[in-house]
């Protein structure tokens, strides 16, 4: 279970990222999290693992408080975060394999993973994330040589193979075409339903978010102004999250 | 009323005008100054001067071969292992020195910076020159001078292909919560890898053109044979060695070619 206790952003100048926000995911939840551009959604999920430093409130999971950690601490704690770009942010110049296996690096030594030696165990698993992703056959192309549906695959392979307890997506359909956008993010609630994960989806597509996940987020300026299931994410509610057309802002 | 839009202010446009005319009184000014101090006679003469020497270099004296093949050897040895001394001292450098991978902004940052600066603005003959005076004359004063010189060449371009790599790579490794070696070993050294082994090979062929010329301060390889021919006014002989130099350097380009093509 992920809980965001009065998380907090402000970068150098300007109105915070984020203000106040407060979040309890459960296991098996997957939340959509929705707003305009630059209302703190994608600070908001790299505040969770940090890549972010938020300026203040905490980030808990399953009880261990992640903002309480020193380096040491939270690279063992984010390997229980895995994370799916917008683009992807695979290692173009590397194999499949070497990608999927990248999930490991928290678990692996530093020469073990230079010279790819990962445990047999791990290679295992790597095959058999790949064969569930739908990628069977690919470990040994190159990640620039695939189109962006299996660049995703790949990405969300890497992110399984932590071992998570939690998914943080950021836009993980934004760089797609909708058939594969839908396919994606079905695959995506499918895995969080077989392990049990907790998943924040930063998504633009509101008809995704409402189709696919269990729970709507709202945000705008840094504020939660919508928290419900997905049926009440009414035209009334809609309008509180992105503003009517009418006004800015 | 009709709108007018003109690119630059008539200010500028002035400003523009006169550096063009002072750009011009300066040149002008220039060649006169060349013009009064050049001997003539000597400019005139030079093309007979030219075909006379030329007339006296072939035809090469092919007999003197044998003498230049361990030479000429020396001077590859040479190039080949400045470059891989070079390599190994500049890569830590080139990585204390990109301000994205460096651990430590100051001093160390600047520091890498300084080695990188001072290593470039001293020519590997300067170099050797200074070197041939501390180990004294022979390889290894050319082997370190091409070394010295060549650790800034490498380490600037590889500090700025570091620089420039796609940050989204490697913070996807850092959230896998992997160690800082481990992300720069997955989210950096991929992404130079083709920077890397190009301006290795680069670098290389550039040194063996550039240590055919050490021999003349003393630092070993083939300038030592082509200093000599010169001052002997062997004139078949310096043909020989110029040839051999130009067959070297082709074969060096050949090969860096194809280590770049395999490398992309």
């Amino acid at each position: 279970m992920l809980r965001l206790t009065g998380l907090t952003k402000r970068y150098d100048r300007g109105d915070p990222a984020l203000n106040g926000v407060d979040l309890v995911v459960p296991d098996g939840e997957v939340v959509a999290l929705i707003g305009p551009s630059g209302a703190g959604k994608s600070t908001l999920i790299r505040c969770t693992n940090r890549l972010v430093e938020p300026t203040s409130g905490s980030v808990e999971l399953d009880g261990e408080v992640i903002t309480a950690l020193s380096s040491a601490g939270l690279r063992v704690a984010r390997r229980r975060m895995g994370m799916i770009f917008q683009e992807f942010a695979l290692i173009e110049r590397l194999t499949v394999m070497e990608n999927v296996l990248s999930g490991r690096l928290g678990y692996v030594g530093f020469w073990a993973s230079w010279f790819r030696r990962f445990p047999p165990e791990d290679v295992r698993q790597a095959f058999h994330y790949l064969d569930r992703v739908g990628l069977a056959g690919f470990e040994n192309k190159r990640a620039d040589a695939l189109s962006g549906g299996q660049r995703q695959r790949v990405g969300i392979a890497r992110a399984l193979m932590q071992s998570p307890a939690l998914l943080l997506v950021d836009e993980p359909t934004a760089s797609l075409d909708p058939r594969t956008s839908r396919q994606i993010m079905r695959l995506i609630l499918e895995l969080c339903g077989e392990r049990g994960l907790a998943a924040i989806v930063n998504i633009h597509d509101v008809a995704l978010a409402r189709e696919f996940a269990h729970r709507i987020v709202g945000l705008r300026k840094g504020v939660v102004v919508f928290d419900g299931k997905p049926e009440a994410l009414t035209p009334d509610a809609l309008t509180t999250i992105y503003g009517s057309e009418e006004t800015d802002a | 009323m009709t709108q007018v839009w003109r690119r630059r202010t008539t200010k500028a446009q002035w400003a523009i005008w006169a550096g063009w005319m002072i750009g011009t009184l300066i040149v002008a000014q220039g060649w006169h100054f060349i013009a009064e101090a050049t001997l003539w006679d000597f400019v005139w003469d030079a093309p007979t001067q030219a075909a006379d020497m030329l007339g006296r270099m072939v035809p090469p004296r092919w007999s003197y071969a044998p003498a230049i093949v361990k030479p000429l050897w020396d001077t590859v040895n040479i190039a080949t292992l400045g470059t891989l001394l070079a390599i190994l001292m500049a890569t830590p450098i080139a990585f204390l020195a990109a301000r994205n991978t460096t651990p430590q902004a100051i001093p160390l940052r600047p520091v890498a910076l300084g080695v990188i600066a001072v290593s470039r603005s001293i020519n590997t003959l300067i170099w050797a020159l200074l070197l041939v005076t501390i180990v004294g004359p022979g390889m290894l004063a050319g082997i370190l001078s091409v070394a010295l010189h060549s650790i800034g060449f490498f380490g600037k371009l590889l500090y700025e292909a570091i620089e420039e790599i796609d940050p989204a790579q490697t913070e996807a490794i850092a959230a896998t919560g992997a160690s800082q070696a481990q992300v720069l070993a997955y989210g950096v050294v991929p992404q130079v890898m083709p920077t890397f082994a190009g301006v290795s090979v680069y670098r290389w062929d550039i040194n063996i053109r550039e240590s055919a010329v050490l021999g003349i301060v003393g630092a070993g390889g083939i300038g030592l044979q082509l200093n000599a021919s010169v001052s002997q006014l062997a004139w078949p002989q310096v043909t020989l060695i110029l040839i051999a130099i130009l067959g070297a350097v082709a074969v060096s380009e050949w090969l860096s070619a194809k280590v770049r093509a395999a490398i992309v």
